[in-house]
């Protein structure tokens, strides 16, 4: 067992699926053949993660490595620590419920074949971001993404589709080309340091860099991660292009595509340029502080759904950014298990507004009303989602906003503490949004004919929920994972976490709890 | 003879070929003024192999050719389409490629 | 400080507790429609259980010495990051058992109640489970051993407060009101999310026991902080101002839920909360200032408001804000304090979960109206409900020997040792209590029938009647049961420490005093609302401080003006400049960029000749060049 190519077989599965649905004759089987790929690659994604050493001897795990372009130092290296893990993890997890949501979403003329395909290539790709060793690899996918999200945007989404879909493909390219130049810098400077050049990033996370050149080649990668995660303010493409994306989309874009700019700052920004990122941090928190409470308020004053919960996730990410650049065993695990947790919510938040929709054929928050009296199921999954979006303790979300603002605390207290005002901004934007849309008599779109989940949408639901609230009630399941890259991290940047203030130094040794 | 002379005949082959390209509307025309340029410079490149006693000028002569010869063929090809649906050899109203 | 031990033996069942009402609410609110039929009584039946392992639990402390009662059951772990450890542990001492006690008895009368009460409702099992939620998540926060847990707890209340409220989904009145009421409870949640931030940053740890053994190392600015973080937390929870107006807004929630969760229990959360982090505040004296301050505001604010309002669970939520601002007041005082405070909301949990019941009955009785002018005469139809209601406002405005005499005259006795001014607001908001209740009483009980013609009052079927007279025996007896022989300050030492106030007057002056006042109360009442005849409609011309106090004196205006509108334009000047200026910015890169291409393909004519002649043109340039550079 020890030898199993686990992540390229997970990447390879979904490839697979899709060359079946390319060729399978009948239109009828693609959805089947699908969902059936994605279980597949759950199921041996849950059999690699039961092999995981937790704290084990290597850093990573399971990695596996094919030459590819020697003369570059280019290799196909795939293999995670705790970090990768569980973002292969979520992204193993979400896409079959995304997919079953997504059932009914394509209909004849709209090709099933290219959605579903899509979708699957969208996957593999995320499966070997995270898991990439190479960081041309990795810049390769990064890029790579882009055309299926591309394509999913503009072929299957609503009126403006066009527009967002270009919006969203130019503004990341945008931020990959500054990447490119900051990669052809790092691959020159590893090359004067080690004589010939490498890819490698076990390699490159060992290099010391003179300070300079890091500044230059962190801020190239930051801004690539900082367009992706999306950090204030270059997040306008997302509300563009989640609202007119399909849902399922939508959640691949920001429950998954987006948790890649995250992750890229920890393995990448920290790791390789450590000096530079602790000179930005201050910087970048203070935009990620911007990032919460403006995400938030700008959350409240959406009239279109979708729009809502996109910037709710700006917000989100904000609180991730500053976990990580806060430099504390706490902030840190608790970006990356936010990261997980927001994967869940925003995606039930997206699906089960994207049910909303397909009955009421309408993304603005006035045309509905009552929903509660006609569908009381669908409201109730809107208000446990909601929740979960608003960190409600019991729920996926509020051991990472706790432990991110706990962390934060301890490096720069003011800025956590104004990041705790969007907790009541949260409150505000979420029930807000329930109060409209199901509470009162039936208004606007919401008629008798309605009509409550049906059973295939509360199967997606039930699983999303069951894992929010197992992951709210025992965190301690994942945070074991994460914690010991996010130390390795951490010791590669140079932080130590601060002390508290009020023990005296031997006392502080001591364990305090009985 | 003095080998000036060849160049002299050249420059105003190519200044034919050139006034011919700028006002004519025929396409037929304007691609035979094209020949007649390239023509001239064949001349050209010959007479200065000749002036310099080396054949580096006839090697090229022989590309220039070569290169005619392959343009003709694309050019009367699309010549040839143009005038088959448009009823007309005018190179001014060949102007699909503008918006 | 005390010791605790690990759970074993009948206290390893602590977990029992939370876990009943736990299921029953995910039985219920998991399984729909199939458990419609019994779905009630399996209710009742998981806090009958909890009420049972709760008296088990105490019996078994009281076997023990007092200094070793508290226990401590380890569950799991529920993070451990470096040095920041948060078990999912329960603390079961002296404090939490009478909290226990009073969330599992006063929950399991309020749930029988709510049968009766709840019947033909389409939704009671959904109803039932929200109720059961609400115990659950109110046991573990006074169960929890961390500062961490009990805010799991604390927002677990908050949640259960938004659906109950909101329980009527339907109406258009309770959406806005439930939100309201999360919402200001977390603002008071910043207080609570700040507190353990500074906690943990400067102890390292979040747990009771952690904290307070570390605190007397810490500045005092720091603990002092701390203190103030957690009466900000405590006010939104308790509805103390100035985060007291979602209160009034709550009772859109069916009665019981007012009576449980909005007068004796989750309301009270504020108080446990300070009375935990006792060793906190006995660090702080400013917070302690600021404590009294909030109590005393508000307990003359909840009075005055009281004394306007006709709707009657209106009035009552006034009343109870007014109450727990004595506990507040007395939580402020520090060790000669606390125990009052405690014993007082014990008290308080009985008759004013009893006067809400009551007014539920009413309420019953007449089509579920509310407006108190509408009332009146109602003793002669509804004897249980009068006999009880009745004695819960001799109860609650401190009658001897009932059980507020024995608990609220001991706050004022404390306050007024303190200090004279203090003390005397106190008296001033016994006074308002007597008066208020008194107006309520007569107004719904006493004088002349003014029904609206289409209501037949009858008095209320047995299963919400029992619950009532239970109560009202509460109402009657726990005062003494309490303070006879000092058994409360016993009780409790162990954990809050306790401090016989020492003041210049006598306690029997101080007695004479508020029942003077007392008696001015029930005089001015007597001559207003009995002598007189009450108005079918509420009088226009009246003062300004009626006015006032009918408008909850501007909380709600002044929120208005100075959070909700600045903070609608605010987000509406956001939307426009996110739109416009950032996106704008986006969308100007590339529209400009278009715009210079477009401009560029002009130069693209189309014509061959044109092309021809810029290639000549362009040739001839080189020539002319060469020929200049070549010179």
């Amino acid at each position: 067992m020890k030898n199993v190519p686990w992540l390229l077989i997970a990447g390879l599965v979904p490839l697979v699926g899709t060359a079946l649905i390319a060729v399978v004759p009948r239109k009828s089987w693609v959805r089947g053949i699908a969902l059936g790929t994605s279980l597949v690659t759950l199921a041996v994604v849950i059999a690699m993660a039961t092999q995981f050493q937790i704290g084990g001897p290597d850093k990573f795990q399971f990695v596996t490595t094919y030459s590819w372009i020697p003369a570059f130092g280019v290799s196909f290296t795939l293999g995670v620590d705790g970090i990768g893990l569980v973002l292969v993890a979520l992204a193993a997890c979400l896409v079959p419920v995304v997919l079953i949501a997504s059932w009914r979403d394509v209909e004849p003329p709209g090709s099933i074949k290219s959605y579903f395909g899509l979708m699957l290539v969208l996957q593999s790709m995320i499966i070997w971001v995270f898991s990439a060793l190479d960081v041309f690899l990795f810049y390769l996918l990064f890029e790579a993404m882009l055309i299926p999200a591309y394509l999913l945007i503009g072929r299957f989404g609503g009126a403006q589709r066009s527009y967002a879909a270009m919006k969203f493909l130019l503004y990341s390219l945008f931020g990959g080309l500054i990447m490119l130049a900051a990669l052809i810098g790092l691959y020159v400077a590893s090359q004067t340091l080690l004589g010939n050049g490498t890819f490698d990033f076990q390699t490159l996370s060992s290099l010391q860099i003179n300070t300079g050149l890091q500044n230059w080649l962190f801020l190239g990668f930051f801004l690539a991660f900082a367009i992706k995660a999306p950090l204030w303010p270059l997040h306008t493409w997302l509300p563009d292009a989640a609202s007119e994306a399909t849902p399922g989309t939508a959640v691949m874009l920001v429950a998954l595509m987006d948790k890649v700019g995250t992750f890229g700052m920890i393995r990448y920004c920290l790791q390789l340029f450590p000096d530079a990122s602790r000179t930005f941090a201050f910087t970048i928190c203070i935009l990620a502080v911007v990032s919460i409470v403006y995400g938030a308020l700008v959350a409240i004053g959406q009239t279109d759904i979708m729009r809502l919960i996109s910037y709710t996730s700006v917000s989100h990410f904000g609180f991730i950014i500053i976990g990580i650049f806060a430099f504390t065993t706490q902030g840190q695990t608790g970006s990356v298990f936010y990261m997980v947790a927001h994967g869940f919510s925003t995606a039930a938040l997206f699906l089960i507004a994207g049910v909303m929709m397909a009955r009421g054929k309408s993304r603005n928050i006035a045309d509905y009303g009552g929903v509660f009296k006609v569908a009381p199921l669908l409201a109730g999954f809107v208000l446990i989602a909601g929740l979960s979006g608003l960190a409600l303790p019991g729920m996926a979300s509020f051991p990472g906003e706790f432990l991110v603002l706990v962390g934060s605390f301890l490096r720069y207290p003011v800025l956590a503490i104004i990041a705790t005002v969007a907790i009541v901004l949260s409150a505000v934007y979420i029930l807000w949004l329930y109060q409209r849309v199901a509470t009162g008599e039936p208004r606007g779109v919401v008629t008798e004919k309605f009509g409550d989940l049906r059973s295939r949408e509360v199967w997606v639901f039930v699983p999303i929920v069951a894992v929010m609230i197992a992951l709210g009630v025992y965190p301690q399941a994942v945070t074991r994972v994460i914690e010991p890259a996010v130390q390795s991290t951490l010791d590669r940047v140079g932080a130590v976490n601060p002390e508290p203030t009020a023990l005296k130094p031997a006392e502080s040794t001591k364990e305090t709890t009985p | 003879m003095n080998p000036m002379n060849y160049i002299y005949l050249s420059a105003a082959l190519f200044s034919i070929g050139a006034f011919g390209v700028l006002f004519r509307r025929n396409a037929i025309v304007v691609f035979m003024c094209v020949e007649l340029m390239l023509n001239a410079a064949n001349l050209a490149f010959v007479t200065f192999a000749r002036i310099n006693g080396t054949l580096d000028g006839q090697v090229v002569a022989f590309f220039v050719m070569v290169v005619a010869a392959a343009e003709v063929v694309i050019g009367l090809a699309i010549i040839m389409s143009i005038f088959a649906t448009r009823r007309s050899a005018s190179i001014d109203e060949a102007n699909l490629l503008r918006s | 400080m005390e010791t605790i031990t690990a759970a074993s033996g009948t206290t390893s069942l602590t977990w029992l507790l939370i876990a009943l009402p736990l299921a029953g609410a995910l039985i219920l609110l998991g399984t729909g429609r199939v458990t419609n039929k019994w779905g009630h009584l399996l209710g009742v039946a998981t806090i009958a259980g909890s009420f049972g392992v709760a008296v088990a639990l105490w019996l078994n402390l009281l076997s023990k010495p007092s200094e070793d009662r508290a226990v401590r059951q380890f569950l799991f772990t529920w993070l451990d990051l470096g040095r920041f450890k948060v078990d999912v542990a329960l603390q079961l001492d002296q404090l939490s058992m009478a909290f226990v006690l009073l969330i599992t008895g006063v929950g399991l009368l309020i749930h029988i109640y709510a049968v009766g009460y709840m019947k033909g409702d389409d939704g009671r099992r959904r109803f039932f489970g929200y109720l059961n939620l609400f115990v659950a998540a109110m046991l573990l926060l006074v169960l929890a051993d961390s500062y961490a847990l009990l805010y799991i707890g604390w927002e677990g209340v908050g949640l259960a407060s938004y659906l109950l409220i909101g329980y009527y989904q339907t109406r258009d009145t309770a959406g806005p009101a439930a939100k309201k009421a999360f919402v200001v409870n977390r603002v008071g949640d910043i207080g609570m999310s700040v507190a353990i931030m500074l906690m943990f940053a400067a102890f390292g740890t979040v747990t009771f026991q952690g904290v307070f053994e570390a605190a007397p190392g810490a500045s005092s600015a720091m603990v002092t902080g701390i203190g103030l973080m957690l009466l900000l937390a405590a006010c939104g929870k308790s509805a103390q101002f100035p985060l007291q107006s979602w209160l009034l807004d709550a009772m859109e929630g069916p009665t019981p839920v007012s009576a449980l969760i909005h007068a004796a229990t989750m309301v009270t959360a504020g108080v446990y909360l300070i009375a935990r982090s006792n060793p906190i505040f006995d660090l702080a004296p400013t917070a302690q200032m600021a404590v009294i301050i909030v109590g005393l505001i508000t307990l003359l604010a909840g009075g005055i408001i009281a004394s306007a309002k006709d709707d009657i669970k209106k009035a009552l939520a006034g009343s109870t804000m007014s109450a727990i601002g004595y506990m507040m007041l007395a939580v402020g005082l520090g060790p000669t304090g606390y125990v009052f405070a405690i014993a007082f909301l014990l008290a308080h949990g009985f008759f004013k979960a009893g006067l809400f019941l009551g007014a539920g009955s009413v309420m019953h009785g007449m089509n579920d109206q509310v407006n108190m002018r509408r009332f009146g005469g109602l003793r002669s139809v509804m004897a249980i409900t009068t006999a009880t209601f009745g004695l819960g406002y001799l109860a609650i405005i401190g009658i001897p020997p009932l059980a507020g005499y024995f608990t609220k005259d001991l706050i004022i006795e404390s306050a007024m040792a303190r200090n004279p001014i203090i003390g005397g607001l106190a008296v001033i908001g016994a006074g308002l209590t007597a008066f208020y209740m008194s107006r309520i009483f007569f107004m719904t009980f006493i004088g002349k029938k003014r029904w609206t013609e289409d209501v037949h009052p009858h008095e209320s079927p047995w299963s919400m009647t029992v619950p009532m007279l239970v109560l009202a025996i509460g109402s009657v007896a726990s005062g003494y049961l309490l303070m006879r022989d000092n058994t409360l300050e016993k009780w409790l030492e162990p954990v809050t420490g306790f401090v016989e106030p020492e003041g210049s007057l006598a306690p029997a002056v101080v007695t004479g005093i508020s029942l003077a006042a007392v008696a001015v109360g029930i005089v001015a009442a007597i001559l207003l609302y009995l002598r007189r005849d009450v108005p079918q409609v509420a009088p226009e011309k009246v003062s300004f401080l009626v006015l006032a106090a009918r408008k909850d004196l501007f909380g709600d205006a002044f929120n208005e003006a100075v959070f909700m509108r600045p903070g609608q334009w605010l987000t509406r000047s956001l939307v426009w400049v996110d739109n416009k200026v950032i996106d704008g910015a986006v969308n100007g890169v590339a529209a400009s960029l278009g715009g210079l291409s477009a401009r560029a393909r002009r130069i693209q004519t189309g014509y061959t000749r044109s092309y021809s002649l810029v290639m000549l043109s362009g040739a001839l340039l080189v020539l002319v060049l060469l020929a200049i550079v070549g010179r």
